[in-house]
């Protein structure tokens, strides 16, 4: 039912929503979110993603069951990248089936909000002129 | 006692390593390695949020550490 792994290449969004689409669900989300090319108004030159992978994973399946319990979730699968990243590739992808799409949407947002605070994955963004780990100061 | 101290992202620049060994008196909580990581590495109280897990976990400060523990220090986290 949650396909919960860490690449270090590239993603496959197509591999996610096949596993989610198994069975006849209803609705299918898919959030995937990229390397963008500039931070306030700095060019981004690439990314470096670092993840405690066991606590990581173990994080994510936690978010995932949350979302099963909480939107009735079918099945999930979040991939996420680690390592150096270009612009544009994806660093994570997040597909998410449920019977009815209202509760896709919400499960699938639920996910990426809660990743985003307590998985413990580190993001460096790597400028022309110096580099910087992604919210690490106030 | 002794536990393996884990660090991520800018505290692993903080502390040079990613692996520290770290010797503990017995009974030591979270609190206490805490206030000696931060005492040795002060610019760990720069940062926006520092959270600390033991074996995988997010710890509270009273949480008891045992021998070969592993400590994770976690600075504000940016995955996704």
């Amino acid at each position: 039912m949650l396909e919960i792994k860490l690449f270090e290449r590239p993603l496959d969004a197509k591999h996610c929503i096949d596993f989610v689409s198994e069975g006849g669900v209803g609705a299918i989300n898919v959030f995937i979110g990229s390397v963008r090319d500039h931070t306030q108004g700095k060019r981004v030159v690439r990314l470096e993603y670092e993840a405690y992978a066991p606590m990581a994973i173990a994080e994510m399946e936690k978010i995932a069951r949350q979302a099963v319990a909480q939107f009735g979730a079918l099945k999930i699968a979040v991939h996420h990248r680690v390592g150096t990243l270009e612009i544009g590739e994806a660093a994570v992808v997040i597909a998410v089936s449920t019977p009815h799409r209202q509760a896709s949407f919400e499960a699938c947002q639920y996910i990426i909000d809660t990743l985003k605070q307590t998985v413990p994955i580190w993001k460096k963004e790597i400028f022309e002129d110096g580099e910087i780990w992604v919210a690490a100061h106030p | 006692m002794k536990i393996s101290v884990l660090a991520f992202g800018i505290a692993k620049d903080i502390t040079g390593q990613r692996f520290l060994d770290w010797e503990l008196g017995e009974n030591a909580k979270l609190a206490d390695l805490r206030a000696e990581l931060e005492a040795k590495f002060p610019a760990l109280l720069e940062l926006a949020a520092l959270r600390l897990a033991v074996n995988s976990e997010y710890a509270n400060g009273d949480a008891v550490l045992k021998e070969n523990d592993e400590v994770a220090i976690i600075p504000p986290v940016a995955g996704g």
